[in-house]
């Protein structure tokens, strides 16, 4: 863990030095579920007219790490340019019997699970290669799951600046608050990904993190 | 009537037997590496345990559990996973000399002591609900 984060420290500076810095690697993590694919092709769409991955009901619809080059975000007349790293959701437990509920054969739904255990681990495996990070939480669900706190907290031992965004603002049943309450420390914004709700907001957030870089 | 009563509540508790519960001190695992620390605690609950740990695991640890419990999903038999939950010691009203005396504490004794840890078999513990005082923990049929 040391030498990871001195690792990071060194490639830095040394990337400040040198001035070869690429674009920005954005990644989008959270657990299953809770839109980062919604959100990552809701920014694809505005700004590539392309969208990035499927969405499902059934949960664990990414299972494998999905890259999108070149995003060019503009926002207030500024530009920056993304890879941006759409990853499965990050889960303890994965039961394919979970899926037959939205009517899997159960061939089909052993394979979605042995794919997502390993979408999961490949999701882990990217974590340090993050420029920042958007953590997509379910805004309707308890933010206290440990897996969301699992996931920021590797993420500041690793020294990624991270935001936090809470989806699904246009359900009744979300609480952006207690999101805000169960991370204090960290940026927060509520949004909803479907409907476009708040992303100007978002943008602004994105811009600004992307200077702690 | 009394039996009748009697074998009902036998067959409700009857329910919940297969697992146990284990608490395992941080000395227990202070002296591991991180390997065998994850190690000896997915042995522990793939034998059908409930662990209860003194102590939190550091950041790299969390996901590499995580990432370990996956890899297991698919090599053991009616393994589905874990829950996982974390409750650290309220450390807000401890004030600078509190918060410094135990950052002292936990440096001597390398890791969060006022902190612990539930973890068990997503086959035996369905959820853990969780806020910042307290876990529930709720059990599969």
């Amino acid at each position: 863990m040391v030498i990871k984060v001195f690792k990071n420290f060194f490639r830095r500076i040394f990337s400040k030095l040198f001035g070869q810095k690429g674009d920005i690697k954005l990644g989008f993590y959270g657990p299953p579920n809770a839109g980062k694919t919604s959100l990552a092709n809701r920014i694809c769409k505005d700004f590539t007219g392309e969208g990035m991955g499927s969405i499902s009901k059934v949960p664990h619809e990414t299972r494998t790490v999905q890259f999108r080059e070149k995003v060019e975000i503009e926002h207030k007349g500024k530009k920056i340019t993304f890879k941006m790293i759409d990853t499965p959701g990050i889960a303890t437990k994965i039961d394919y019997e979970e899926f037959l509920k939205y009517k899997l054969k159960k061939k089909d739904a052993k394979k979605r699970a042995k794919e997502a255990t390993q979408g999961v681990i490949d999701a882990i495996k990217w974590l340090e290669d993050m420029d920042m990070v958007v953590v997509v939480l379910d805004a309707t669900q308890n933010p206290y799951n440990q897996v969301n706190i699992t996931i920021i907290g590797n993420l500041v031992a690793r020294e990624i600046p991270v935001l936090i965004v809470g989806n699904k603002v246009d359900l009744k049943r979300s609480d952006i608050k207690r999101i805000e309450a169960a991370f204090p420390e960290y940026d927060t914004i509520g949004i909803s990904a479907k409907f476009g709700k708040n992303l100007e907001e978002f943008y602004e957030s994105i811009f600004k993190l992307s200077k702690k870089v | 009537m009394a039996k009748k009563k009697s074998v009902k509540k036998k067959k409700s508790l009857g329910k919940i037997k297969g697992f146990s519960i284990q608490f395992l001190p941080h000395t227990e695992v202070s002296g591991l590496g991180s390997n065998e620390r994850i190690k000896k605690i997915l042995g522990i609950v793939l034998g059908n345990n409930i662990l209860i740990l003194q102590g939190k695991l550091l950041a790299h640890e969390e996901t590499r559990l995580i990432e370990d419990t996956m890899a297991m999903i698919d090599h053991v038999k009616n393994f589905r996973g874990i829950e996982l939950a974390v409750i650290s010691g309220d450390r807000s009203n401890t004030g600078f000399f509190g918060k410094i005396r135990m950052n002292i504490a936990n440096a001597i004794s390398g890791g969060d002591l006022g902190a612990i840890t539930i973890i068990g078999p997503a086959t035996v513990v369905k959820e853990m609900k969780r806020n910042p005082k307290k876990i529930e923990l709720l059990l599969n049929k």
